[in-house]
Parts: structure tokens; C-alpha cells; sequence
């Protein structure tokens, strides 16, 4: 059997000004084949205005397992938000 | 439906691991690709998106069939769109299916083997052009039944997939329609074979939705998992409760001569389709199976030189970038 073409990672940039989004992935032999194959894939109705491809094998992610010690220290500090302090509505728009 | 009959997989995994992970389903959690999931959710989900990856697959091959003969060139232009929608459908679903573990070259294996199952709908011969306006609205119409509730599953990529599909998939329904209301208002003859286009599918569509599961215990599983959202015959019957007055719009008359409004259970009374016939299409004896999938297999077969090609020339124009890199070192 033929070797499978690798998976893709598909970012579209939906209107400038915005991020590019990660929108599905695909599959390609090579970066330029991902470009064409998400242009028919993921702007069939002008949904982009700009593609990146990423091969998925270079993405390193953080894992679901880490969820606790990567994103808990962030749970007790609730300074770092505006409406931990309470400003006398004398002051005004602030 | 596009997926008909799935088998739930019966899970071997830890007590505590298997109430918790339920405990997230209840609490409208989704479950992302790398997370912990009962081995049953996983193969469950894998049979269940493949199937109906394959069907958007398949489901290209009767409408394809009129491309080359459709009246007018914007009629042309629109079937194309939508046949090249069903083939994006299905490679947003071979992605989410993917994401569980199963590679793509497995899946086409599956389906070009026989060992998957597709659609039964799409082992009926499209006979005439008023067949591409009933094909639209009344396939493209229960697809839409199942698939609009499916957008809150609890598989995150698969819920993305179905949110894609969905905004795609009204156009096709009311392009389908829009086919019929022109044939339903042209000639004697135009009016003729809307009526046969929709005697001919409206059984097949009531079979989309596969027979009654009340009782089905794959059912259950899967409905307590939230990959399936709502009973066969609960959608069957809202697709009958809304296609009734669309066929009266256009004059045409639903091929049951037992259906009536019921007020009681606010909708209507309908005759089943004949569930051997649904059971022999399935089992590969429907009027069209060895041709849809001898299509599909040619197709992949006869393109095979193609994509050997680019991935030749890929690895040449790797290593080409390789040597000139090395050469600037």
C-alpha cells in the first residue's frame, strides 16, 4: 500500500484584523498541495482571507493529564483581575 | 441516517474512570481528542463519524450522475457546488475521526472492502432530473433532522464538524426544493415526474433514520454519551411533520394513503417503510450497491498514479530544498 500523506493543521484568517483560527485539519504531500486542498476544503464561501498549514506532527501540545498543575496556579489569584477592587463610584470612570 | 444502526461498543475500563467521565457528559462537558475516554466511546464514535464520512462520500456518486445532464448551465454550476459541499463533508468527518485514532487509509479501506456501511438511501438510482430536486429536499432534508441536534455532541471535533456541515447544508435542501417547486409548476409532464421522484424517495428517506430503537440498548449507550441526541422515531417523525406541508405546497401527494393528521400527539400518522427491503439494501442487496461502490473503488484505484506523483515529486522537493541548504552551509 502506498505511503499515507501526512496530516495538516489548517489556521484561517477569516478578515484581517482577526487572528488566523485553527479550522480542521487535512491531508497533503507537501505545504503548497495544503494551501490548495484548504482553499477547496475551508473558503468554499470566502471564509478566509489568509491559510496557514502546519504539519500536525510538529505541534507539540501541552497534555489533558497536566490540566491541574499547568493552569490551577491561576485560580487563586483573583487580583489580577479589575473587579477585585472596589473603587468608590465617587471616584468616576475608571 | 447517514449513520444507520450503529453498534454501541461495550467498555472494559475502570468503574470509577467510566462514572466520572459520564459525570462530565452530564454536565455538557466536550471531550477533546487526547483526553481519557471509555475504549467503547472511542470505537462507538470511530464506527459512527466514519459511516457517515462514507456516506458523504457515496452520497456524491447518484447526483453525480446528472452533472453532465442538468438542464441549464446555473443548475449545472449549483449541482457541482453542492456535490463539491458533500466532499468537504466528508473530509471534515474522516478529520474527526481521525483525531481517535484511526488513520484515513483504514477507514477508505473499510468502506472499499465492504466491512463499513454508508447510507441505504444512497443505493437508489437517480432516474430523472425531478430526482436531483427530491434527492435536495427530502435526503438533504433528513440529513439535516439528525444532524442539527447532532452540533451538540459531546465530541468536540465531531460537534465542530457537524456546526460546519449544518451551514452548509441548508443550501442544499432548498436548492433541492426550489428544483421541485419548478418542475411541480411546469409542464404536465415536468409535474409528473416531481410526483414520481418523491413516490420513489419518500420511503427510502422515512429509512434514513434507521428502524425504531426504542428498545435498543446501542441506543441507550450512545444517547447516555451524547453521540446520538434524539430516538430514531422522534426524529422520523418531526421530518414527516415537516415535509407533509411542503409536499401540499407544491401540489404533490406523500405516496401514504394512511396518513393523516393526528391532534392528539400534534403531528401526523404515517405508514413505516418496509424494513426487509431496508435490512437487504444494507446487507449489500439494494438496486444500486455493487455500482456505487465499484464507483468509489474505481475512482480510488484510478487515481492511485496521481497521488503517488505528488508525493514523488514532495520528496524530491524536499530533498532538492535539503541539498541547497546544505550546499549554502
Amino acid at each position: 500500500m502506498a505511503r499515507e500523506w501526512p496530516l495538516w493543521e489548517i489556521f484561517i484568517r477569516s478578515q484581517n484584523g482577526l487572528n488566523h483560527r485553527h479550522v480542521g485539519s487535512l491531508h497533503a504531500p507537501d505545504a503548497e498541495t495544503a494551501i490548495h486542498n484548504a482553499r477547496d476544503v475551508y473558503t468554499r464561501r470566502k471564509e478566509g482571507v489568509s491559510i496557514w498549514v502546519v504539519r500536525s506532527a510538529d505541534i507539540t501540545a501541552s497534555r489533558p493529564s497536566e490540566k491541574g498543575p499547568l493552569f490551577d496556579p491561576a485560580e487563586d489569584k483573583v487580583y489580577r483581575h479589575p473587579t477585585f477592587y472596589d473603587i468608590p463610584d465617587d471616584v468616576g470612570h475608571m | 441516517m447517514y449513520a444507520q444502526m450503529v453498534k454501541s461498543e461495550a467498555s472494559n475500563d475502570d468503574p470509577g474512570m467510566l462514572a466520572a467521565f459520564q459525570a462530565r457528559i452530564d454536565r455538557g462537558d466536550k471531550i477533546e481528542p487526547k483526553e481519557w475516554m471509555p475504549e467503547g466511546y472511542r470505537k462507538t464514535l470511530i464506527r459512527q463519524i466514519s459511516q457517515h464520512a462514507h456516506s458523504e462520500i457515496v452520497g456524491q456518486l447518484p447526483e453525480g450522475n446528472w452533472i453532465t445532464r442538468a438542464p441549464t448551465l446555473q443548475r449545472k454550476a449549483i449541482l457541482l457546488a453542492k456535490v463539491q459541499d458533500e466532499a468537504g463533508h466528508g473530509l471534515y468527518l474522516y478529520s474527526a475521526a481521525e483525531t481517535l485514532g484511526i488513520s484515513r487509509d483504514e477507514m477508505f479501506e473499510q468502506l472499499h472492502s465492504g466491512r463499513a456501511k454508508y447510507s441505504s438511501i444512497f443505493n437508489y438510482p437517480t432516474l430523472t432530473w425531478a430526482d436531483m430536486g427530491a434527492v435536495g429536499w427530502l435526503v438533504d432534508g433528513a440529513a439535516i433532522m439528525n444532524q442539527v441536534p447532532l452540533q451538540r455532541t459531546s465530541y468536540g471535533p465531531y460537534s465542530r464538524a457537524m456546526i460546519r456541515i449544518c451551514k452548509e447544508e441548508s443550501f442544499h435542501q432548498r436548492q433541492g426544493y426550489h428544483i421541485m417547486m419548478k418542475m411541480a409548476r411546469g409542464t404536465e409532464a415536468q409535474r409528473e415526474m416531481a410526483q414520481d421522484a418523491l413516490d420513489r424517495f419518500w420511503y427510502p428517506a422515512l429509512m434514513m433514520f434507521g428502524p425504531s430503537d426504542k428498545d435498543s440498548v446501542h441506543s441507550q449507550q450512545s444517547m447516555a454519551w451524547k453521540i446520538k441526541i434524539n430516538t430514531n422515531d422522534e426524529l422520523r417523525q418531526r421530518f414527516v411533520n415537516e415535509t407533509v406541508p411542503q409536499a401540499e405546497f407544491l401540489g404533490l401527494t406523500v405516496p401514504d394513503p394512511e396518513l393523516r393528521w393526528n391532534p392528539d400527539k400534534e403531528g401526523y400518522d404515517f405508514s413505516q417503510p418496509d424494513w426487509d427491503e431496508f435490512f437487504e439494501v444494507l446487507k449489500g442487496n439494494g438496486p444500486c450497491n455493487r455500482e456505487r461502490l465499484g464507483a468509489r473503488v474505481r475512482a480510488w484505484e484510478d487515481g492511485a498514479w496521481f497521488r503517488e506523483g505528488l508525493t514523488a515529486y514532495a520528496d524530491k522537493a524536499a530533498q532538492r530544498r535539503a541539498g541547497a541548504a546544505t550546499a549554502a552551509e
